[in-house]
């Protein structure tokens, strides 16, 4: 079932189009990319789900029921660009925060004190913002954005500006969150962040949704049947033969004892194992090339088909 | 509405808390009461000092008051030559020579001089002219030939006494004592005027940092993901509202306190109602600014003073968060922005004095009923007590106008928050109000 269902979204701001007939579907409990690039209209979306604006067409359902001023409850938002009150205290802002997301002054209490120790930052808490480095006010902006436990979590680049160590902490808490049943839309433009933690994802460009689906099906609908094989030994220089002996077979790298070839999807990849097998070298391994969602999204932005990769560059390999 | 709440509770209470504001609230009431004391206080002082002085009668008309209850005290010389007086005065235990010289009956503007290494207070210098005009007249009036027995009965003293006029309901006229003074009322009316200008300036700008930081700090995000844009920007208006409005009364509070203490320590009471004396006593001017000051109509005074504060407050207040919100980081580039919202309250203040020199002139009517420049301009009028149908029209437009302007600038702040990096117009924001969500 699903939780936010985007039906022909449409955003207007003076002459420019923002949001150009938008639809998709995030089910619940996925995790949920919405990528594309900057000025491509996702932030203009990401206010219209939080109700911040309005859309000017077209419709939204939350949970089944159509969008409205009583949902934002149930959303947790962290924008790209955070911001706390820093003279506040970081106690006093949490339940501030949690206060007007409609949480009662017991329950702030104790969600307070459940993150408190979760994060092992109790002591904190009298301290004001503006004395936190910024590692610690991204976990606060965290903990603000989730006090209430949000059916709904939309991240903003949620990782921009975190050390590894807590861009760590904070993955294992979204992951932690999503477990527990909670849906997250994440934008982001770190690609290699979108293929671990993404299920699903919607791919903005110019306010138009240009590729919507499950990550591994994209990845399917744009692969290229490259593979790559593997021998024990570095190849002699005459090999691969040229043309190769194989009908629909090309040969488009070669490194060490590492090959990259191209088969034509009409046949069948046991022929090619065949003939390495017949050919007497030892195969250690033979892996199908998957596209990285980053070639995918470049290919899709810029409009054209972009070189394909180093068959040893670490994105590639699925 | 809960929100709301939280909203106004928030912004009431980090400003409150703040070192600055208590310090303000508290010292500000002891320096208007120092400013308003310290001055009778060292006349009181000062005046009470004895002092003997030499009159050098070449005239031969002048007698030593007989009934000095002044501190001066007079000794009549006439047979010394004034420059060997200059030389001994002080030899002679005085304080200053009063020179009268020689005049005919006839005279009409008669010049003397004083001569002192010391200084006249402006009263002392007021007692003496009055002590040698009196002089110089008897002498007038026995050379017209008049006997010396008939000089008291001729004199007259005045007391000018105000009663005002109204007509009661029953067709009664009724006659109230007015203790009020002109002078006073000027007084009040700057200090009211002022005192509106400078704090709407105030809390206004307080209003409008408080909504660029906001903005510039990226919170407002966050905020309006869980409250609407409007409820953000009224609960910061009604927050900073209570502060103002507290702060306020902890003034009056402290102000009429203090007053009352000064008061009883200066021992001024004795003089309160009664009229000014004919013949003052020198410290009795300034003495009698302070009773009157005590003795207005501040039960009157106070409520409409913060109504037309509130009032002012609501509009200038909404003005300068619609103008904080269409900002950028830069306040400089901005400045145009910021002086349309005050342009209408510095007129005001530019307005202030011919007012009050005319306070029911066609001018000051007009500027205490247009809703921009009442709050500053009424407060200013009150002490001359305009007519009541002047005071509820203006509060009527006054509260009409602060409900269109907390409307209108909701409507431009909405957009003005969301907005980045781009340098607003008037013409821009003007098209914010009719833009949809």
């Amino acid at each position: 079932m699903s939780l936010l269902h985007l039906d022909n979204i449409v955003k207007r701001y003076d002459a420019h189009l923002a949001v150009d007939h938008v639809s998709f579907d995030i089910p619940k409990g996925v995790i949920f990319g919405m990528l594309g690039p900057n000025g491509a209209g996702k932030t203009s979306l990401i206010r219209i789900i939080t109700t911040i604006t309005k859309a000017d067409a077209g419709t939204i359902r939350f949970d089944g029921e159509p969008l409205d001023s009583r949902h934002p409850e149930q959303i947790g938002y962290m924008p790209e660009e955070r911001g706390l009150y820093k003279k506040m205290k970081v106690g006093e802002q949490l339940r501030y925060l949690a206060r007007l997301k409609g949480l009662s002054a017991e329950t702030t209490r104790k969600e307070l004190r459940y993150w408190f120790d979760r994060f092992a930052i109790r002591d904190w808490s009298g301290k004001k913002i503006e004395e936190l480095s910024k590692g610690m006010q991204q976990k606060i902006q965290f903990i603000a954005t989730v006090i209430h436990r949000p059916k709904l979590l939309i991240l903003d680049e949620p990782f921009s500006g975190l050390d590894p160590i807590n861009a760590r902490l904070i993955q294992d808490e979204i992951m932690q969150l999503n477990r527990e049943g909670t849906t997250i839309i994440f934008s982001t433009h770190r690609m290699e962040q979108v293929e671990e933690m993404c299920e699903q994802i919607v791919l903005i460009n110019k306010g138009r949704n240009i590729l919507y689906g499950k990550v591994a099906d994209i990845r399917q609908q744009f692969k290229e049947n490259l593979f790559r094989i593997s021998f024990a030994e570095a190849l002699p220089a005459e090999w691969p033969l040229e043309p190769f002996p194989l009908p629909g077979v090309t040969v488009r790298a070669k490194d060490g004892p590492t090959l990259l070839v191209q088969v034509d999807p009409a046949r069948d990849t046991n022929g090619l194992l065949q003939h390495f097998i017949n050919s007497g070298r030892t195969i250690r391994s033979f892996q199908e090339i998957l596209p990285a969602i980053n070639d995918i999204f470049i290919r899709q932005v810029t409009g054209e088909a972009q070189p394909v990769s180093n068959p040893n560059q670490p994105s590639i390999s699925a | 509405m809960n929100k709301l709440w939280l909203i106004i509770e928030r912004e009431y209470m980090t400003r409150v808390k703040k070192k600055s504001f208590i310090l303000t609230t508290l010292l500000s009431p002891l320096v208007f009461v120092a400013i308003m004391t310290v001055p009778v206080l060292l006349a009181t002082l000062s005046e009470r000092e004895e002092k003997s002085i030499a009159i050098l009668d070449a005239s031969g008309t002048i007698r030593p008051p007989a009934d000095s209850n002044s501190h001066l005290h007079f000794t009549v010389i006439r047979d010394q030559h004034l420059d060997v007086l200059k030389m001994t005065y002080r030899d002679g235990g005085f304080e200053g020579i009063l020179y009268v010289p020689p005049f005919p009956d006839t005279v009409r503007n008669l010049r003397v001089q004083y001569f002192s290494d010391g200084e006249l207070s402006l009263s002392e210098a007021d007692y003496m002219e009055g002590l040698v005009r009196n002089q110089a007249e008897d002498f007038k009036i026995l050379a017209a030939g008049y006997q010396e027995a008939e000089l008291a009965r001729l004199k007259v003293r005045v007391d000018l006494e105000q009663k005002e006029l109204t007509l009661a309901e029953s067709g009664e006229l009724l006659e109230t004592d007015k203790r009020n003074s002109a002078q006073v009322a000027t007084v009040i009316g700057f200090a009211a005027g002022f005192i509106v200008y400078i704090i709407l300036l105030f809390y206004g700008t307080m209003i409008m940092r408080s909504v660029m930081e906001e903005k510039t700090n990226r919170i407002v995000e966050v905020m309006i993901s869980s409250v609407r844009p409007f409820q953000l920007m009224l609960g910061k208006i009604i927050g900073v509202s209570g502060v103002g409005l507290t702060q306020m009364l902890i003034w009056v509070a402290l102000t009429l306190a203090l007053t009352t203490l000064a008061g009883t320590f200066l021992g001024v009471e004795a003089a309160t109602g009664g009229p000014m004396s004919a013949d003052p006593a020198p410290a009795d001017q300034s003495a009698a600014l302070f009773t009157m000051l005590t003795g207005q109509e501040w039960d009157y005074i106070i409520p409409l003073f913060l109504l037309y504060f509130l009032g002012g407050y609501f509009i200038y207040a909404s003005l300068f968060a619609a103008v904080g919100s269409a900002m950028g980081d830069d306040l400089g580039e901005s400045q145009s922005l910021t002086m349309v919202a005050m342009a209408p309250i510095i007129l005001s203040i530019v307005m202030l004095g011919p007012v009050i020199e005319d306070p029911n002139g066609t001018l000051a009517v007009w500027f205490s009923i247009v809703p921009l420049s009442a709050p500053v301009i009424m407060p200013a009028r009150l002490a001359f007590e305009p007519p009541l149908w002047e005071i509820l029209l203006s509060l009527g437009l006054l509260s009409a106008s602060s409900l269109f302007f907390i409307w209108l600038s909701g409507r431009i702040y909405r957009v003005g928050i969301l907005l980045y990096g781009k340098k607003a117009n008037l013409k821009e924001m003007s098209r914010w109000i009719f833009t949809k969500d």
